[in-house]
This record gives structure tokens, C-alpha cells and sequence, in this order.
């Protein structure tokens, strides 16, 4: 398979949004002269199920998956949703995850329990790891809305891109009355790690 | 030419645009809809929603004859709504290109079926386009208006979850100009189906396959790119990004028309080759067509047929061995399977329909989550219209005393799609059925739409709603009750009257969806549970609210107890009314 093109997972659940980090994603690559593509699922999925966007790119993308097994980073919104996607990682690759839970339907209902420790069992086989308290942060940037792009902000750090292209791909998806406090976001993320 | 990152159904609506497309009509349905969606920016075309997909069509029909460009979308399902307009048109051809889209959804993320629409191309003989990534999807949008008028047929122009929710780089290019202006133009040779026309047009259907599988041959959307080695691919669509990667140095033959194939080309091709495959997602539609030719290939014999493909499952698939990763996740994950929103109606009439026992014909839309536990209260659900009409069918079998628990139910988009029909029909053959329609304004599971119902157009201009009660007046019911759903005590004393009826009865249910953008859903203060009241009976779990969650060991017994997360509670109070302990309290209250 064509080595060259990389990939991240995005994974949450239903209604937090990340599609809209996805778009910001794709367009920083687009941005910073890459080809690009992106793959999730709308629909039924949105009434707070798992959800899960693939963004791939490099010199020629062609599918727009990633195969299992590949990805450079797990991009994760959700710590459940995150473990559940682990075999998509590549050896040596890094796990960004935001400290949360939610618990699923099952759980809510107590007929089912949230896995303990997730971080911990995360931690057991990825080397790098990234937890970021994206609540918190975003509630220091002025708007708790501006979680998924405090994560965005973590997410930086593991990617080979100019700061500046990031605030350009900022300005072209976040509406200009809530830009500043996502810029605000975005800083507090990359400082994370 | 600029250059913008597109998602294939953006890409869609970008090349009517380009093609100088005047009217566009759809009903939504995954992953089609966002194509109409994203048509309403350009401002030249009249956009709107159909209340299904066969009217659609025929307004698209309708603008064609007027000498203008049209297009009608929908999901694979919706195809088989419209497919009786299709087919007649197919004879009757077009004056202003018409292209139909059609979105399948290998997989099942959002469909009841994974039908593959490419069989509709043959079976109503229409060509058929298959763009791979976006920018294709709006070339070949572009492409299909012209082969649409040079060949006198509706062209179908497909896509999948993959190629539609997918995003990709795309070069937008400039309209085309000089496009006739629409006008009146009789021609009843050709626009009126008789007998006597329509065996006059028949041969030049069949006519019409045979030239445009010659022309085919010499087309850019056909193309060979040879590769190093002597194995060759025929694929398209989709699958031809999956098979890139997993052939990197086979000769690819990428057919961007997938009906009618080019055969002397695929001739040529695979006599090039030493050994070749077919990567198509569902059916052996391609290689049914090759293998008819004389040609041995790979295919289907080791491909699924069944869900979509990826790059890791074709490699499986053909060396035999299962993917192997480095990373694995060992336990057993609690699933995350959708739910209805907090504060949604559709919880307190299916749980009202539980505990009454009811027998639920159900239908499509966010309340088929209904089916699921703990609220388990569906009993059936086929497609479109089928709840009322699938109640009238099973009442007349049923004995006496079984008969009174059948409840047809679908939402007031799906009353207005097709299930009018049903319900005169239920109505004139005198059914015991109750008939329940769940009113929430909107077309709730593909995104909140508006409908006939809502007031609105898809632009958000202002419409005459529907008035569900006088509709179902005039349609014969004596019977109609109007309820609001949240309150539990008027919902069942309502829809116990109504089944106990020996004559054809409705129920609307009321309640503005959750998700309405207008400002008409009703928030009002969160709840929480009084922990000195809440014995941890669990009654209110059962009612699936995701604002609802178990605490195990809480509580002074240590038996758990429910809480509110105050971030999703509406106060909608369903719960207050389910629990026998007065464990909820208002949090402004008390
Ligand atoms: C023939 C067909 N067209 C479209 C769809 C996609 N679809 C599924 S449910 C639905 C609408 C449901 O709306 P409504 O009945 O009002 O219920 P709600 O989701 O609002 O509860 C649509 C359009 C489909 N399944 N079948």
C-alpha cells in the first residue's frame, strides 16, 4: 500500500462535533499543499452514537479510509470511543485523547459498565499518549464549545505544520464572532503538551 | 481554475451549477441528502423537497419537457419509490437534460437495505455514471447533462455513503453558457406513453444501449492506466480508490460508466493482461457482463458481495488471511448504539405503547430507535408507508381479542411520503386499526428537514402546512385525537380509547422536534433526582433518556440510584411521570 500518505482517526460520539474539527483538519492539509481526503459516516449514527472520520493525505491519496492497523494518530474526543479504535493505530504511532467519558446507552442504564482506567490501558501499549483536559481548557478560553478545538491545539504538536497555516484553516471554518476565543482555544491546546 | 475541498455530494450540487441546472427536487434520505442541501446556494436554481421521491422525479420530468435542465435526488431506497416514472421515461427520453442521483449505501449505516442501484441502469436501460472522488462527481455531473441531451435519455449519475460523505480536493470550473431558454413545445409523439408511441420509442431505447456502448469505447470517463506488471483490474467508482491501493502496479481499466459497458474496450484490456480482476462493492454487476463475454476473472467468487469494501478486507479477501494489527483492544467493549434525543415526543408515546401491550407496525425514521431496548416497543418496520398498511393487513387475519393491540405508527415525513395511501386504505376498508402519526414538524432522522407539514420550504421560505387533522377528516376517519406525547396520562388514556375502537382510529402525537432550529422545541429547567426519594427501582432507565444515568452503589441502601446530567435534560418530565417515588424535583424548585 502507498507508504507515503498518512492518516488520522477521529472518534467520538454522536453530536461533539467532530466533524466540524474534521473540516478544520482537511483544510490545514489543503493548506499546507497536500492532497486530502476525509471519510465519516452521517445519519443515523448522529442520535449519540460512536462516530469515527478518516482523514488521509500526502503527495496522492486514494482511498479515503485508512486501512486498520495504519493510522499515525488516533484522534480521540472520547476515551471509550478511543480504546475502541486502538487497532486502527500503527505501531509507533500516538494516541491525542481528550480526558472524558460518556457513558453509552448500556452503561447509562446499568446494564453494562464503562471500562476502568481507559487512559491506563491506553498508556500499557502506546509509548505516546497525549491526554488533554479539554473541558478545562476550554472553559480557561472563555466558551466550553471550544473543547474540540483545544484538541485541535494538542493535536498540532504531533503534526508537521505551520501555527499560522492552523489559524488560517480556523478562519475559513469557525464563524468570525466565536474566532477569538477559539484561537485562545487553539494556544491553550498546543500548549498542552 | 480554483481549487476547494468538497465533499462528493457538495461536488454534486457544484456540477448542476455548472451544467446550468434549473430545477433540482428531492426527498431526503442518507447519504443523499446534503446534494439539495447545497444546491440552495445557487441562486439560478429552484431548489425544493418533494414529499417523496417519485414526485420529485416527475417535477424534474416536468422541467425537462420544459426545456430545461433538471435533476432529481434520493437515496437507493428512494429509487425504488420513483422507479415507475423512470422506466416510461427511459422511452420517452428528455428536451432538457435530466440526470437522476442516486446514493446506495453499501454497509447499511443509515438504510434498511444495501440494494445496488447499477441494476436499475440495465433493468430500465438509461445509462449510468460512477464518479470515484469528488472532483469526478462534479465532472461527471457535468458530463451527464451532455450525454443526457446528445443521446435523448435521463442519465443516473451514482454514489455511495463513501463517495457523498467523502471529501476531496475539487477544481471548480465555470458554468456553461448558452443553454436554450425553457419554452413551450408540444410533442406528443414523444411525451404521451401510449401503446401506439411507446412501440414506436421502444426500439430506439434499445438503439440508444447499443450507440452509447460503441461511443462509450472512445471516452475519457473510460480509461487505461497501465501498470508495470501483467495483472489487470476492471473497477470503478469507490472501489477503484480501494483497489489503487491495493494493486499499485496492475494495469487499472477505471470505467466512469458502469452502464452500458464498453465492451470492446474491456475486450482489448483484459487480452492485454495475464490475470484479472473485478473490484466492485455489492453485486457482480460488471462481472456478470465480462464473464458473459467469455472472459475468466476474479470477482465475486472471493470479493463479499455483502457490506462495503475497503482496501484491508479486499487484501484479506483474496490472500485468505485475516488483517493483523499491533495493536488489539482484548475485552469486551460496551456498545454505543443511537438513541432518541432528550426532551424527544416519540419516548413517551412508545413507552405508553408498551405498557398497553400494543402490537407495533412501525416505520422509518428517528422512531425506529423505538425497537430497540429497553424500550423494545416496534414490533415491524419495512419501508416507507408500510406501518398503516401493514396494520390494516395483519387486523384482518388476527382473532377478536388480539386484533384490538395492532398500532400502525410513522412520523408525520413518512405519513406525507407514502403513508396517506395507507391510511385510505386502512380507512376504506374499514380496519380496526388505531393509526398513530408522531407529529414532530420535521423530517428528524436524515437531519430535520422541513416537509409539507412544517410550514417551511427547503429554502426556509414560508409554505401552507399541511393540516394533518382535516387531512385525516377527509380522508374518512371519525375517530382523531391529538395529544401531546409527554404527558403520559392523556397519551394513554387517548390511546386506549382509540384501540378499543372497532372502527379506523387516529392518534397525533404533537411535539416539536428536539433538533428544530426555529426556536419551537421547548426547553424548560433541567431536573434532578432526589436522592433521598429514589429507591433505585430503575423504572425510569426503561424509557432510554440519555440525560439518564445509573449510578451503581449510590444511595443509602447502596442499591443505585439515577441521575440527571443537567447538561442534557430538557425538563421534559417524562421521567417524573414514570417514577412512583417523586425522586424528580425541578432544580429551580425546591
Ligand atoms: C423511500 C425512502 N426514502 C427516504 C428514506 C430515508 N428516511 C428514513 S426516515 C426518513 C424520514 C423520517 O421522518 P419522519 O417520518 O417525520 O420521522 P422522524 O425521523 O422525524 O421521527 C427518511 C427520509 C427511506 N428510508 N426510504
Amino acid at each position: 500500500m502507498a507508504n507515503n500518505v498518512k492518516g488520522i482517526l477521529l472518534t467520538g460520539v454522536g453530536g461533539q462535533g467532530t466533524l466540524l474539527a474534521s473540516e478544520v483538519l482537511s483544510e490545514v492539509l489543503m493548506l499546507a499543499g497536500f492532497d486530502v481526503k476525509k471519510s465519516e459516516i452521517h445519519g443515523m449514527s448522529q442520535r449519540g452514537g460512536s462516530v469515527t472520520s478518516h482523514v488521509r493525505w500526502g503527495e496522492k491519496v486514494f482511498s479515503p479510509l485508512i486501512p486498520e492497523g495504519t493510522a499515525d494518530i488516533l484522534f480521540g474526543f472520547e476515551l471509550l470511543e478511543t480504546y475502541r479504535s486502538l487497532s486502527m493505530l500503527r505501531k509507533g504511532g500516538a494516541v491525542v485523547v481528550n480526558d472524558l467519558k460518556i457513558a453509552p446507552g448500556p452503561v447509562a442504564t446499568g446494564t453494562e459498565t464503562y471500562p476502568e482506567d481507559i487512559p491506563g490501558k491506553l498508556k500499557a501499549q502506546v509509548d505516546d499518549v497525549l491526554l488533554v483536559d479539554g473541558m478545562e481548557k476550554a472553559h480557561q478560553a472563555g466558551n466550553y464549545r471550544t473543547v474540540n478545538t483545544v484538541l485541535l491545539g494538542a493535536l498540532s504538536n504531533r503534526m508537521e505544520i505551520a501555527e499560522e497555516l492552523w489559524h488560517k484553516a480556523l478562519e475559513a471554518q469557525v464563524p468570525e464572532k466565536f474566532l477569538q476565543e477559539n484561537l485562545k482555544a487553539f494556544a491553550l491546546g498546543r500548549k498542552a503538551a | 481554475m480554483e481549487k476547494t475541498i468538497l465533499s462528493g455530494n457538495e461536488a454534486i450540487a457544484r456540477g448542476a451549477y455548472e451544467a446550468g441546472v434549473r430545477v433540482a427536487s428531492a426527498y431526503p434520505g442518507t447519504p443523499s441528502t446534503e446534494i439539495l442541501e447545497n444546491i440552495t446556494q445557487y441562486k439560478g436554481i429552484d431548489s425544493s423537497w418533494a414529499p417523496n421521491e417519485k414526485v420529485a422525479l416527475e417535477v424534474a420530468i416536468g422541467a425537462s419537457f420544459g426545456g430545461a435542465r433538471s435533476m432529481a435526488t434520493m437515496k437507493h431506497v428512494g429509487l425504488n419509490v420513483a422507479a415507475d416514472p423512470l422506466f416510461t421515461l427511459s422511452y420517452i427520453g428528455v428536451r432538457g437534460g435530466l440526470v437522476l442521483v442516486v446514493a446506495d449505501d453499501p454497509e447499511m449505516h443509515s438504510s434498511q437495505d444495501e440494494q445496488d442501484s447499477r441494476n436499475y441502469a440495465k433493468f430500465a436501460k438509461v445509462p449510468m455514471l460512477e464518479p470515484s472522488d469528488s472532483d469526478e462527481a462534479r465532472l461527471f455531473t457535468r458530463i451527464a447533462y451532455e450525454i443526457s441531451e446528445q443521446f435523448d435519455t435521463p442519465v443516473l449519475l451514482r454514489s455511495t455513503t463513501r463517495l457523498s460523505h467523502g471529501k476531496s480536493i475539487v477544481n471548480l470550473d465555470d458554468p456553461v453558457t448558452g443553454l436554450p431558454e425553457p419554452s413551450l413545445k408540444r410533442d406528443p409523439s414523444k411525451l404521451v406513453m401510449l401503446p401506439a408511441n411507446a412501440r414506436q420509442r421502444h426500439p430506439l431505447v434499445e438503439k440508444r444501449i447499443v450507440d452509447l456502448e460503441k461511443w462509450a469505447c472512445d471516452q475519457t470517463f473510460n480509461r487505461v492506466e497501465t501498470g508495470e506488471s501483467k495483472v489487470g483490474v476492471i473497477t470503478s467508482g469507490i472501489a477503484y480508490q480501494y483497489a489503487k491501493e491495493v494493486f499499485p502496479d496492475a494495469s487499472v481499466l477505471k470505467l466512469g460508466m458502469v452502464y452500458p459497458l464498453p465492451k470492446q474496450m474491456i475486450r482489448d484490456f483484459a487480452e492485454s493482461v495475464d490475470k484479472l480482476y473485478i473490484i466492485e462493492e455489492l453485486d457482480p454487476f460488471i462481472e456478470e457482463a465480462v464473464r458473459a463475454m467469455g472472459i475468466e476473472v476474479i470477482g465475486k467468487d472471493l470479493l463479499p458481495v455483502c457490506g462495503e469494501l475497503t482496501p484491508e478486507r479486499i487484501e484479506s479477501a483474496l490472500s485468505g488471511k485475516p488483517v493483523d494489527t499491533d495493536y488489539k483492544v482484548k475485552e469486551e467493549l460496551p456498545g454505543r448504539p443511537p438513541m432518541l434525543c432528550p426532551g424527544c415526543g416519540h419516548r413517551g408515546l412508545f413507552h405508553t405503547l408498551k405498557q398497553l401491550g400494543a402490537f407495533v407496525t412501525g416505520d422509518i425514521g428517528c422512531y425506529t430507535l423505538a425497537a430497540l431496548p429497553p424500550l423494545g416497543a416496534m414490533d415491524s418496520c419495512v419501508c416507507m408507508g408500510a406501518g398503516f398498511s401493514n396494520a390494516t393487513g395483519i387486523a384482518k387475519v388476527l382473532p377478536e381479542n388480539e386484533r384490538q393491540k395492532v398500532v400502525g405508527v410513522m412520523g408525520d415525513s413518512t405519513f406525507l411520503h407514502t403513508g396517506v395511501n395507507s391510511l385510505m386504505d386502512l380507512v376504506y376498508n374499514n380496519s380496526t386499526a388505531t393509526a398513530v402519526i408522531l407529529d414532530n414538524s420535521a423530517t428528524g432522522m436524515t437531519g430535520r428537514q422541513d416537509n409539507p407539514a412544517t410550514g417551511y420550504t427547503l429554502k426556509g421560505g414560508d409554505a401552507p402546512a399541511v393540516d394533518l387533522e382535516n387531512l385525516c377528516q377527509a380522508l374518512g376517519v371519525k375517530h382523531i385525537r391529538v395529544i401531546d406525547p409527554n404527558d403520559l396520562d392523556l397519551t394513554k388514556k387517548a390511546l386506549q380509547e382509540m384501540m378499543a375502537l372497532a372502527e379506523p382510529s387516529v392518534v397525533i402525537a404533537r411535539r416539536v422536534c428536539m433538533l428544530e432550529r426555529r426556536g419551537n422545541a421547548e426547553r424548560t429547567t433541567p431536573l434532578f433526582v432526589l436522592e433521598d426519594k429514589c429507591v433505585g427501582c430503575r423504572s425510569c432507565l426503561k424509557i432510554s433518556c440519555p440525560a439518564i444515568e445509573w449510578r451503581e452503589g449510590a444511595g443509602e441502601k447502596g442499591k443505585g440510584q439515577a441521575v440527571v446530567n443537567a447538561l442534557l435534560c430538557t425538563g421534559c418530565k417524562v421521567c417524573e411521570q414514570v417514577c412512583n417515588f417523586d425522586a424528580f424535583g425541578e432544580i429551580d424548585g425546591e
